[in-house]
């Protein structure tokens, strides 16, 4: 996978990650481009273009398309269900989720993708295993805020002491 | 108070802007702000600020000033803040700026962090941005963490191998040991890891690819597993077990068989297996006999396998589901010149395609359908691409006209057949043809000069019919110019005759001339024709001559210059002068003057080059018996000698039946004899 793109139905992006280096100019173009290709394709489509030589996949969940770019000799139909296996994580995740969701914690969105894909391929193939490590990756967060913040009223109880 | 609210509440505001510009001034104020706050010392709030920097990012706005602020989060003791400080640099560094090798060192350290959640946030930040020389540098410990780590860090390293070998392919040669061990893993993430790793090691290399062949037997083992066992939850993807795992290993599988006799060999069952024991009623199931189809095609397959394989693509093109039409017809594509036959044998599903709602899956179909074309179905498919022609998608009309012109001149059975299909074609979408088709199609009526009575039939009837498409405009002008002779005559063999007079040609041809609707170079056609009518028709010639000389005043030039040079040849036809007689010095010219319609003076014209004058010289005429003769009396008797005068005789010719005449047909009798 080249990379991985969320944009609402009014082409704003969400959520950009990119599996190759590309310049930052090179990148507003492809956004542009899957954009204006993926919104402009008719209700009932297939899922599946051609964009210079990369394939690209789509799908759409409730508000937000959620697109990549293939290589040639990848399996489109198995993007698609990797498209869906993310989705089903960020639900299990947030529960019941929607585009709010991910405006508004799209720092935990990138959190999961990173557990879930890496480099471009799939990382781990279970459900259930991928949900334990982001829910004990988001514990030890706690943890260390919760200690930081400890640390910090330690240290102003001290320094007021002192 | 959770640590997003800050977060959150500025993405709150941001989105209540109502304008760009009031997005624009809250996102000034907001960086501004960031920026103080990345200047001060720690404050707890470092990874809000980061964290909300991101986001601007993400709107499209710089946030080349947060760079450093990455750096120094992931060096960060604290988990939080090294876990946004590597988003960050996902983000914001790649490897073309200096901050990353900065980080560098941080990911090093990490790399072997007590907690396997640093160990993967190093991991992760690798496999996305490391450059070259990060990959260089830390390919080591990555090869360390391949062999003795848990299970949820040796699947991340693997992946980062896969990334350090596409920068840096050298580094092949350390990871393939620890690939090849990796095989034995039972983990399901850290397997399909190692299987992507290995396919990775093959491609670039044709010696690790010769090591691998070794490992088929194994692969084989693990698929089958992967079939035939029971409902494993962990793993389950409607129906099928582990459906990424499956497609991975089906694409080793076919690097190692491609080419290779033995390895296919091995193989072959389990293919078969898979084809037969997949259910697919789901996407899961139809990605797994996708891949199964496209490894068995590739690799040395047994025929029976193949003609298998090629059925599930039949069997898919019936499929509800629209994107498993697409995969099938792509599928097909690729080999329908390697397996032609078999691909035939599911024509008639792919004509049918052809009507189906969906662009990309019409377009795949005029692409199949075009490849599939031979001397045995061309008369029935040209039907259904006509068909299609008529109702096919604007984008696609060009392509199918120039498919259809190929397939016809590669495959015509006759020359009525071909001259009838571009015909048919040029009726139908004559916009969207090529420019040479034209040319082309003059070239073909040219030489198929049985069919021409027909041709000019068919096309006179197309352009009284509509004169709107300029290619069959320009075909037809051209032909009725070339042989409008035999429209005249009312007869044809081959089609119903029409029943013309010059009249109705000669308006057709005028209303092209004067239609808004031609371009220029149709109304160079129209008048070139209706000039060439006039040597072909006897009753309009003024007609035609009227027309020319209207067009010497026409604005377009192109035009002008053919009416004008048209013009002058009238004139030329009307004033010829001929040499009918040189000899002994002795010169006679006959000049022809048209006066009327019907009526022509003949000059004759004698000198006399000699020395001596030649007497007694008398013209006689005989002409075709509906011809007038009128001689008047010659200027004189003698021709001087030398040059030194002449004499000219006039001939006056009434012609109402506008019989051809031609100059010899006057001819010259009873010479003197010469006084030298």
């Amino acid at each position: 996978m080249h990379f991985l793109l969320l944009f609402s139905r009014q082409g704003k992006l969400r959520l950009q990650k990119w599996f190759t280096p590309v310049p930052e100019r090179e990148k507003k173009k492809i956004v542009r481009d899957m954009t204006t290709m993926v919104l402009g394709r008719k209700p009932r489509s297939c899922n599946f273009l051609h964009w210079k030589d990369l394939k690209i996949v789509y799908k759409k969940y409730a508000s937000l398309y959620f697109c990549c770019g293939l290589d040639a000799e990848e399996n489109e139909l198995l993007a698609l269900e990797v498209l869906h296996r993310y989705v089903e994580l960020l639900d299990k995740y947030f529960g019941n989720v929607c585009e709010l969701d991910i405006i508004f914690n799209f720092e935990k969105a990138y959190f999961i993708l990173d557990e879930f894909l890496l480099g471009g391929e799939v990382q781990e193939t279970s459900k259930q295993v991928l949900s334990r490590s982001i829910e004990a990756s988001d514990m030890l967060q706690e943890v260390c805020f919760g200690r930081s913040c400890l640390l910090s009223v330690l240290s102003i109880i001290f320094s007021v002491v002192l | 108070m959770s640590p997003s609210v800050r977060l959150q509440e500025m993405i709150r505001v941001i989105r209540g802007a109502r304008t760009q510009g009031e997005e624009r001034g809250v996102i000034q104020r907001e960086c501004a702000a960031i920026r103080a706050q990345f200047r001060q010392a720690d404050n707890g709030t470092r990874s809000h600020n980061l964290a909300k920097l991101l986001y601007v990012h993400m709107l499209g706005y710089p946030a080349h000033f947060g760079q450093m602020e990455c750096v120094r989060l992931i060096a960060s003791p604290r988990y939080n803040e090294k876990r946004v400080g590597y988003l960050g640099a996902m983000m914001l560094l790649d490897e073309k700026q200096d901050a990353s090798l900065l980080i560098t060192n941080s990911i090093k350290n990490d790399l072997s962090h007590s907690s396997q959640y640093v160990q993967s946030l190093a991991l992760c930040t690798l496999a996305c941005m490391g450059s070259a020389e990060m990959c260089r540098d830390l390919a080591p410990e990555i090869d360390r963490l391949l062999r003795a780590s848990n299970s949820y860090i040796k699947k991340k390293a693997a992946l980062c191998a896969v990334h350090m070998v596409r920068k840096v392919p050298e580094l092949g040669e350390l990871f393939t040991p620890a690939a090849r061990s990796l095989l034995s893993e039972k983990n399901h993430g850290v397997l399909h890891g190692a299987v992507v790793l290995i396919t990775e090691l093959c491609e670039r290399n044709p010696d690790t690819l010769e090591q691998f062949r070794k490992a088929v037997p194994e692969l084989v083992l693990m698929m089958k597993g992967l079939v035939m066992s029971g409902y494993s939850p962990e793993h389950n993807v409607a129906g099928i077990s582990d459906p990424f795992l499956q497609v991975r290993i089906l694409r080793l599988l076919r690097i190692l068989g491609r080419n290779n006799d033995t390895a296919s060999d091995a193989m072959n069952d389990l293919l078969a297996q898979v084809a037969t024991n997949t259910d697919s009623s789901k996407t899961a199931g139809s990605a797994v006999l996708y891949e199964t189809v496209l490894t068995v095609m590739d690799i040395k397959s047994e025929s029976g396998l193949r003609v298998l394989a090629v059925n599930i693509l039949g069997r898919f093109l019936l499929n509800n589901d629209r994107n498993i039409r697409y995969i099938s017809m792509t599928s097909l594509q690729k080999i329908v010149q390697t397996d032609h036959n078999a691909v035939q044998r599911h024509r008639g599903t792919i004509v049918d395609c052809l009507k189906d709602q969906d662009a990309s899956v019409k377009r795949r179909a005029l692409e199949l359908s075009l490849a599939l074309v031979s001397a045995v179905n061309i008369r029935s498919l040209m039907k259904e691409l006509l068909l299609f022609l008529s109702s096919c998608p604007p984008e696609l009309r060009a392509h199918t006209t120039s498919g259809i012109f190929n397939a016809a001149e590669r495959y015509a059975p006759s020359q009525r057949w071909h001259i009838d299909t571009i015909l048919h074609v040029l009726t139908t979408a004559g916009g969207d043809v090529r420019d040479e088709t034209v040319p082309n199609l003059i070239q073909l009526i040219t030489t198929a000069t049985e069919l021409h009575c027909y041709t000019v039939h068919k096309l006179y009837r197309a352009l009284i019919t509509d004169i709107s498409v300029q290619s069959l405009v320009q075909v037809a002008c051209w032909c009725i110019g070339e042989y409008g002779d035999l429209l005249l005559r009312g007869e044809c063999e081959e089609t119903e005759p029409v029943q013309v007079t010059e009249d109705d040609v000669l308006d057709a041809l005028e209303t092209v001339l004067q239609s808004h609707m031609s371009s220029p170079a149709t109304r160079g056609f129209a008048l070139t024709a209706t000039m060439k009518l006039s040597t072909r028709i006897t009753h309009n010639v003024d007609r035609i001559r009227s027309i020319v000389s209207i067009y010497g005043s026409c604005i377009d030039v192109e035009l002008q210059q053919r009416a004008v040079e048209y013009n002058a040849l009238f004139k030329k036809y009307d004033h010829m002068s001929v040499t009918v007689y040189e000899k002994n010095g002795v010169t006679l010219k006959l000049q022809t003057d048209r006066q009327t319609d019907t009526g022509m003076t003949v000059t004759l014209t004698a000198t006399n080059s000699t020395d001596g004058d030649i007497t007694g010289l008398t013209l006689q005429a005989a002409v075709p018996k509906s011809v007038q003769l009128q001689m008047k009396a010659p200027s004189g008797d003698v021709i001087p000698a030398h040059g030194l005068g002449q004499v000219t005789q006039t001939v006056l010719l009434n012609n109402p039946n506008k019989v051809g005449l031609h100059s010899d047909t006057v001819q010259i009798d009873s010479f003197p004899s010469t006084a030298w």
